[in-house]
């Protein structure tokens, strides 16, 4: 037991974490190992040290006033230090290259080891057997359940099963009867150990977590323990566990050289002091730097935890807590999306791919995490048909679920920063850019390509699909052959497990269209949901069509010129769905939505026909001014009209009165669905939170910090909850930034009703790595600045995708 | 194109004009008087010729008129191997204090350097290659002008491994560079099965596309004659054609194969020179291929399979990591040459023993020539009666030729010459690291377990250093941090050079007596003049194959 790399650990707990969820986790752990000795009898060596992490730069001292924001308003002690105050806090630190720090006090150290100890010894208490020295060797799965497992010792039967396997996590996912595909690579990590101190380092000294050397140092007996997340790292185990087992592995000094540099930098005193060893322990890492949890989408009862990125100590009080939750509730306590295994599918399991995403990613553990930070390795892995010739274009490309989608395209003759000067938390290279794409859309009209989205069709032979899909979604989908219909596919909860366009192509079949990383979520829910009726299907049909969004108001010309259907507002009203030609292409499905509320269309066209329909595009669009764009000038149309997207502002925990789309929930629709029981409780009881659109009022665009998601919001001095999007509108001329504004009591802290009213009369101000700027909060958008004026019940309120 | 004396004659020195350039150049020319002195020197002012060509002498036309008697022999041996003097003449220099004129800065030596260097990564998808061989670098240094050294290096397409082969030229590089063009096509042939042998013919029969045999990967500078293209592919074609017709049925053994290709392609080599082209160009050059030489040696790797063929005396040596990190070298190839007594006999045997004394003379076939098994040379092939008949009727280039013309002393029982391989066959080990194959140009500088030690470390890296380990010792952090620190930058100078061969070369050339590169004696090495760069060393080419030690220990494991 904790034999693997439990054993190893450095057992630094430390809550400064830039996802929130992660920094929930590293709460809990913290508050839970610091009982735990009480509880069980165990020595686990809890030490309650502090941690300080140093900046060198600016633009590090900004990253550590953010998650000093996010510390602070969860009630997590935590300060911004000067260098000085460093000095009087550790002894052996050298502050002259230093331009601040963050202290805090709360971290804690453990002895790794002995947490699973007496985490072990609390579970056998309760009932729980443990077996030590029995390897698993097969996951028995019987009809996509869990039944048992093959252990070398004999079956077990059960009903949950827990892959916690750590590095070998991926092997034993593929060791089943069907195959789970857990995404992880293993990488070498090194720390250092050293004899104690002439005058032995007090036990209290805080961590030093020294994230431009790369490093960390905490106390240990007395010496120092001191690793870090160099530059070039070490994958191994890319073949699997049998190359070499984890004993054997070797110290390497010369790879640790640059490390040991930084740390003699930090602490010149520890020139004289003693080695003991070199530890080369095994860390595994995720493609996207965030732990893995959740059950399997093809094996029900098939659970996950793995994939730590090298935080094991400080998230596993807390991961534990979620899944525990999540097996016994059948969901978690809080929104875990950003860790769910579903967001990860079968596309991030090659072996080659993780092993060159982790050489990134370890890295990444230690640079500055700035906004729309793309991952370069591992990509052009699923592309759009037409993405040689965006490329030639010059345009930029992020990717999402392994696909290349573009960012905004770079005028010819027009040089941006190379990728590394380009981080930034202050207003980018590519604001112009994006600027002139964006008045385009507004103007005349441009094309994105959103190819990546998800896409299904569910059809049947009698009324089976739309009695199901009645009953899985809120809006109403017993609509005219023709129609696009905006819905949430709620939770009994009714918050968002996704958030859809359906179109409905014929009385027997819808086309849904849902945000790219919903892939496997999406189509696991469905599946489990679905009744296992062979007259009722449902396809994937995600690669076999390419999305062109015609944004703009021109967008209704070109399509005019290209196809003999009469395609004016009367003909062809706002959520239409029609199958017509475009050129000499047929079948092109259209659809008078944008994702954006500004008028246009979308074109789902057979990949076959892609290139074709976007040459004429193309062309014919030329005398309306038409020019390529792409997903950065999408998102700040969408945020300056107030549409919220799954996955970025929506979850599992917000339901649609919460974000003002009673509209799209259709409680009389004459039939039950899943949510409907929570939705009408809320009508009645009123919301707890509720999505609200801030306007920075005082916010220098050229000077000042650029807010991101995250940013807690504080109303009349008091704060009331967090940001989930920015972006800069163009149109306003200011930061628009969606939140979530939360009712706390005064004295009790609890939470209570959010009603217009307590929005209304707010004073706001959003807090931005420390600094805050006023805000003025709004419930609807600003129809009033916007050309095109619609019915109400035609606004389109819905779009997919997430930064 | 150097047949010598054709239309690019070899440097004739003129006592008067050459040398005291040549003491301003460098403090040599006192050191080398003694050597010239002991070859005549008054004939050699007048008429000796700095070769260029060194396993074949060339003979100036001074010769041709009658002087015949004073065994050229003797005058090759001295100006030959200008070695052994060489050391002499850079020691010497040591102490000289001639202020140095030509001084090549470092990024002009590291041009010179790496102006023919090329790599080849073998694509990998990695943690999963399977491919045994990761990729290799390889370099020339050209001594002679034009350089005569060849190399090649391919992908087998229609069956699994990978041909590289370097090829030294002798009396012209046109041979060399005919068999760089030709010998992988006759082996990967050689190597098809049945099947697909078939599958080639009937698609050329049809004048559909034909299969790709080969990927080659070549450096720019490396051409292939388009002119002759057709009659290669003619010769080829006819020669699967007869595979086809043999078929044996049985698989192809890749020694046989290796064999069957050298023997196939100098017979082919022989042949068209004697049919002739109506094409003058053609009929010219193919005359020039035949009438020069070529020594080969070609590796052909397979997964743990490594074939070594190899005729004459370039060599292959595979470099071997011992458990503690030191390297050592384990050849693969027997040079063809008067050292190596196996070869000697070989050729006694073969012809009758009244000719026992003339076969090897001044450690040379014939007296002439120093490799003894080569591509071309049909002068040391062909009957007395075909050579006149071929060369009268050539064309008139070749009749003008006086080389062309002149028979070997004692020749009585031809062929003296053969072109067949000693092929050898090694299971690759996880130890194996690498294999050099490189023409004598390198090997006459460097012993092949200086070779292995500097290849070695220069792949591995950091990693080759013998790895640190603190073991039970007491080491501060200071004292750790110095030692990384002085490693590393030792290492960086490794990686000043981005090819291993290219490293070799640098060592070749630059090599002081510790061991270690000499910059100023690398500059003053390369910036002899061409006419003289001949004498002090000899075109160098150098493919350096590294292995992947992974898949090796898993075929291995499979095997087992």
């Amino acid at each position: 037991m904790a034999a693997g790399t439990t054993r190893f650990c450095a057992g630094i707990v430390s809550t400064a974490r830039h996802v929130s969820i992660e920094l929930k986790m590293a709460d809990y752990s913290n508050k839970l190992y610091q009982q735990l000795e009480q509880e069980t009898g165990v020595q686990t060596g809890y030490m309650k040290t502090g941690s300080i992490s140093l900046a060198q730069t600016q633009d590090r001292l900004i990253s550590l006033k953010r998650i000093a924001s996010s510390l602070n308003v969860m009630g997590i002690p935590c300060e911004i230090i000067t260098p000085k105050q460093v000095a009087q806090l550790h002894p052996l630190i050298n502050i002259h290259d230093l331009v601040g720090a963050m202290y805090v006090p709360e971290d804690a150290l453990v002895s790794s080891a002995n947490v699973s100890l007496a985490l072990a010894t609390a579970a056998s208490r309760n009932g729980v057997q443990i077996h030590e020295r029995t390897s698993v060797s097969h996951v028995l799965i019987q009809k996509g359940r869990v039944t048992g497992v093959e252990t070398d010792r004999g079956k077990i039967q059960c009903q949950y099963f827990v892959n916690c396997a750590g590095q070998w996590a991926y092997e034993l996912g593929h060791s089943g009867d069907e195959p789970v595909s857990i995404p992880l690579h293993a990488c070498e990590h090194f720390y250092l150990l050293t004899h104690p101190l002439k005058e032995p380092l007090a036990s209290s000294v805080p961590t030093i977590v020294d994230p431009d050397g790369r490093i960390y140092i905490r106390n240990w007996q007395g010496g120092i323990l001191s690793g870090g997340f160099e530059k070039n790292p070490k994958p191994l185990f890319t073949e699997g566990r049998n190359q070499l087992e984890i004993q054997n592995l070797q110290e390497d000094w010369d790879h640790f050289e640059p490390l040991l540099s930084s740390l003699l930098r930090r602490m010149p005193d520890l020139e004289a002091l003693q080695i003991m060893q070199l530890v080369n322990c095994p860390e595994s890492f995720t493609p996207d730097m965030r732990c893995i949890m959740g059950e399997s989408p093809t094996v029900r009862g098939y659970f996950v935890l793995a994939g730590m990125n090298s935080a094991g100590i400080s998230y596993g009080g807390g991961a534990g807590k979620y899944l525990a939750e999540w097996m016994v509730n059948g969901y978690p306590s809080e929104n875990v999306w950003p860790l769910d295994l579903k967001r990860f599918g079968t596309l991030q399991s090659s072996r080659t791919f993780l092993r060159h995403r982790v050489m990134e990613v370890m890295p990444l553990m230690c640079d500055l995490k700035v906004p729309r930070w793309d991952f370069q390795t591992g990509r052009q892995l699923r592309t759009s048909p037409l993405y040689d010739r965006l490329d030639a274009q010059g345009a930029r490309w992020m990717e999402k679920h392994g696909f290349e989608r573009v960012k905004y395209f770079v005028p010819p003759g027009k040089d941006l920063l190379d990728l590394d000067q380009s981080k930034t938390f202050y207003k980018p290279d590519w604001f112009d850019i994006v600027g002139s794409e964006v008045k385009c859309c507004k103007e005349a009209v441009c094309v994105i390509d959103m190819s990546s989205f998800t896409k299904f069709e569910i059809s049947s032979t009698g009324d089976q699909a739309l009695e199901s899909l009645q009953y899985l979604f809120s809006n109403d989908l017993d609509v005219p052959v023709g129609h696009v219909v905006h819905t949430g596919m709620l939770n009994e909860k009714g918050g968002y497990e996704n958030d859809c366009s359906i179109a409905r192509l014929s009385k027997r079949s819808f086309f849904m269209i849902s945000p790219t990383d919903q892939q496997v979520h999406c189509w696991a829910w469905l599946k489990n949901r679905l009744p296992n009726d062979s007259n009722l299907t449902m396809e994937d049909v995600t690669w076999k069509y390419t999305a062109l969004n015609l944004i703009g108001p021109r967008a209704v010309d070109v399509l005019s010129e290209l196809s003999y259907a009469p395609i004016t507002p009367e003909h062809f009203p706002s959520l239409f769905c029609k199958e017509m030609s475009v050129g000499y292409a047929n079948g092109i499905r259209v659809m008078s939505i944008t994702h954006t509320g500004e008028p246009g269309f979308m074109l789902y066209i057979p990949i076959e026909y892609a290139l074709h329909v976007y040459n004429e595009v193309m062309n014919m669009g030329q005398k309306y001014g038409i020019r390529n764009a792409g997903y950065y000038a999408l998102r700040s149309l969408r945020i300056e009209k107030f549409f919220a997207f799954w996955g970025q502002d929506l979850d599992a925990f917000t339901t649609p009165m919460e974000c003002g789309r009673e509209f799209q929930v259709k409680l009389d629709k004459g039939m039950q669905f899943v949510g409907q029981e929570a939705l009408l409780e809320q009508k009645q009881n009123g919301v707890y939170k509720r999505f609200t659109m801030f306007i920075l009022e005082d916010h220098d665009t050229d000077m000042d910090l650029w807010p991101w998601w995250g940013e807690p919001i504080f109303r009349n001095g008091r704060y009331v909850g967090k940001t989930t999007s920015s972006a800069y509108s163009y149109t306003l001329e200011r930061h628009v930034c969606l939140g979530f504004v939360h009712h706390f009591d005064e004295k009790t802290g609890e939470e209570l009703v959010v009603t217009t009213d307590f929005i209304n009369q707010g004073e706001y101000e959003i807090d931005i790595a420390g600094q805050r700027f006023q805000a003025k909060a709004k419930l609807y958008p600003f129809s009033s600045l916007f050309t095109q004026r619609r019915r109400k019940d035609e606004v389109e309120l819905s779009g997919y995708q997430r930064e | 194109m150097c047949v010598c004396p054709g239309p690019r004659r070899i440097a004739i020195p003129v006592r008067s004009s050459r040398l005291p350039l040549l003491s301003d150049a460098m403090p040599a020319p006192a050191h080398l008087f003694p050597l010239i002195r002991s070859c005549e020197i008054s004939r050699i002012c007048s008429t000796a010729c700095y070769c260029h060509h060194k396993h074949l002498c060339c003979f100036s036309s001074h010769f041709a008129h009658g002087h015949f008697r004073y065994a050229p022999q003797k005058r090759f041996a001295a100006l030959y191997r200008p070695k052994e003097n060489f050391n002499h003449f850079i020691h010497a220099r040591d102490y000289a204090s001639t202020p140095q004129r030509f001084y090549l800065t470092p990024p002009q030596v590291n041009s010179i350097l790496k102006a023919n260097e090329y790599s080849f990564k073998v694509p990998e998808f990695d943690g999963k290659n399977v491919s045994s061989v990761l990729g290799f670098d390889s370099n020339q240094l050209p001594a002679n002008a034009p350089i005569e050294d060849r190399r090649s290096a391919a992908t087998c397409l229609q069956t699994r491994g990978m041909l590289l082969g370097v090829f030294d030229g002798h009396a012209g590089c046109a041979c060399a560079q005919a068999v760089s063009e030709r010998l992988f096509y006759y082996i990967a042939v050689s190597l098809l099965p049945h099947e697909t042998l078939l599958e080639i013919e009937n698609a050329v029969e049809s004048g559909r596309a034909l299969l790709p045999i080969l990927q080659w990967h070549k450096h720019p500078n490396d051409y292939f004659s388009k002119e002759a293209s057709k009659l290669y592919f003619n010769s080829l074609r006819t020669y699967w054609q007869e595979l086809i017709d043999l078929n044996s049925g049985e698989t192809t053994d890749v020694k046989e194969a290796l064999i069957n290709a050298f023997k196939r392609l100098d017979n082919d080599i022989s042949l068209e020179a004697q049919v002739g082209d109506p094409n003058s160009f053609l009929n010219y050059l193919v005359l020039r291929v035949a009438f020069s030489g070529a020594t080969a040696c070609v590796a052909h790797v397979d997964g743990v399979d490594l074939h070594v063929a190899n005729t004459g005396d370039s060599r292959a040596m595979l470099g071997v990591q011992e458990e503690d990190g030191s390297w050592s070298a384990v050849n693969l190839s027997y040079d063809h040459n008067a050292q190596n007594e196996r070869e000697v006999e070989r050729v006694k045997t073969e012809h009758p023993k009244s000719e026992e004394k003339s076969l090897v003379k001044q450690d040379r076939l014939l007296g002439l020539l120093m490799p003894f098994r080569a591509f071309g040379d049909v002068k040391f092939k062909w009957s007395i009666e075909l050579q006149k008949r071929v060369v009268e009727s050539g064309p008139d280039q070749l009749n003008d030729n006086e080389y062309t013309k002149f028979i070997p002393p004692n020749y009585h029982t031809p062929p003296y010459l053969t072109a067949e391989p000693e092929v050898i066959h090694h299971k690759l080990r996880p130890q194996d690291k690498f294999l050099v194959l490189a023409t004598d140009g390198l090997w006459e500088t460097m012993h092949r377990q200086d070779v292995a030690r500097i290849v070695g470390e220069y792949l591995t890296g950091v990693h080759h250093q013998q790895p640190i380990a603190v073991g039970g010792y007491k080491v501060t952090l200071g004292q750790m941090h110095g030692l990384l620190t002085e490693r590393r930058a030792r290492i960086s100078s490794v990686f000043e050079d981005q090819n291993a061969a290219t490293h070799l070369i640098r060592h070749a050339v630059g090599n002081n007596e510790f061991g270690t590169v000499d910059h100023e004696r690398l500059s003053k090495m390369l910036s002899l003049p061409e006419e003289l760069a001949r004498m002090y060393r000899d075109d160098i080419t150098i493919i350096v194959v590294q292995f992947n030690s992974h898949v090796i220990g898993a075929c291995q494991n499979e095997e087992l």
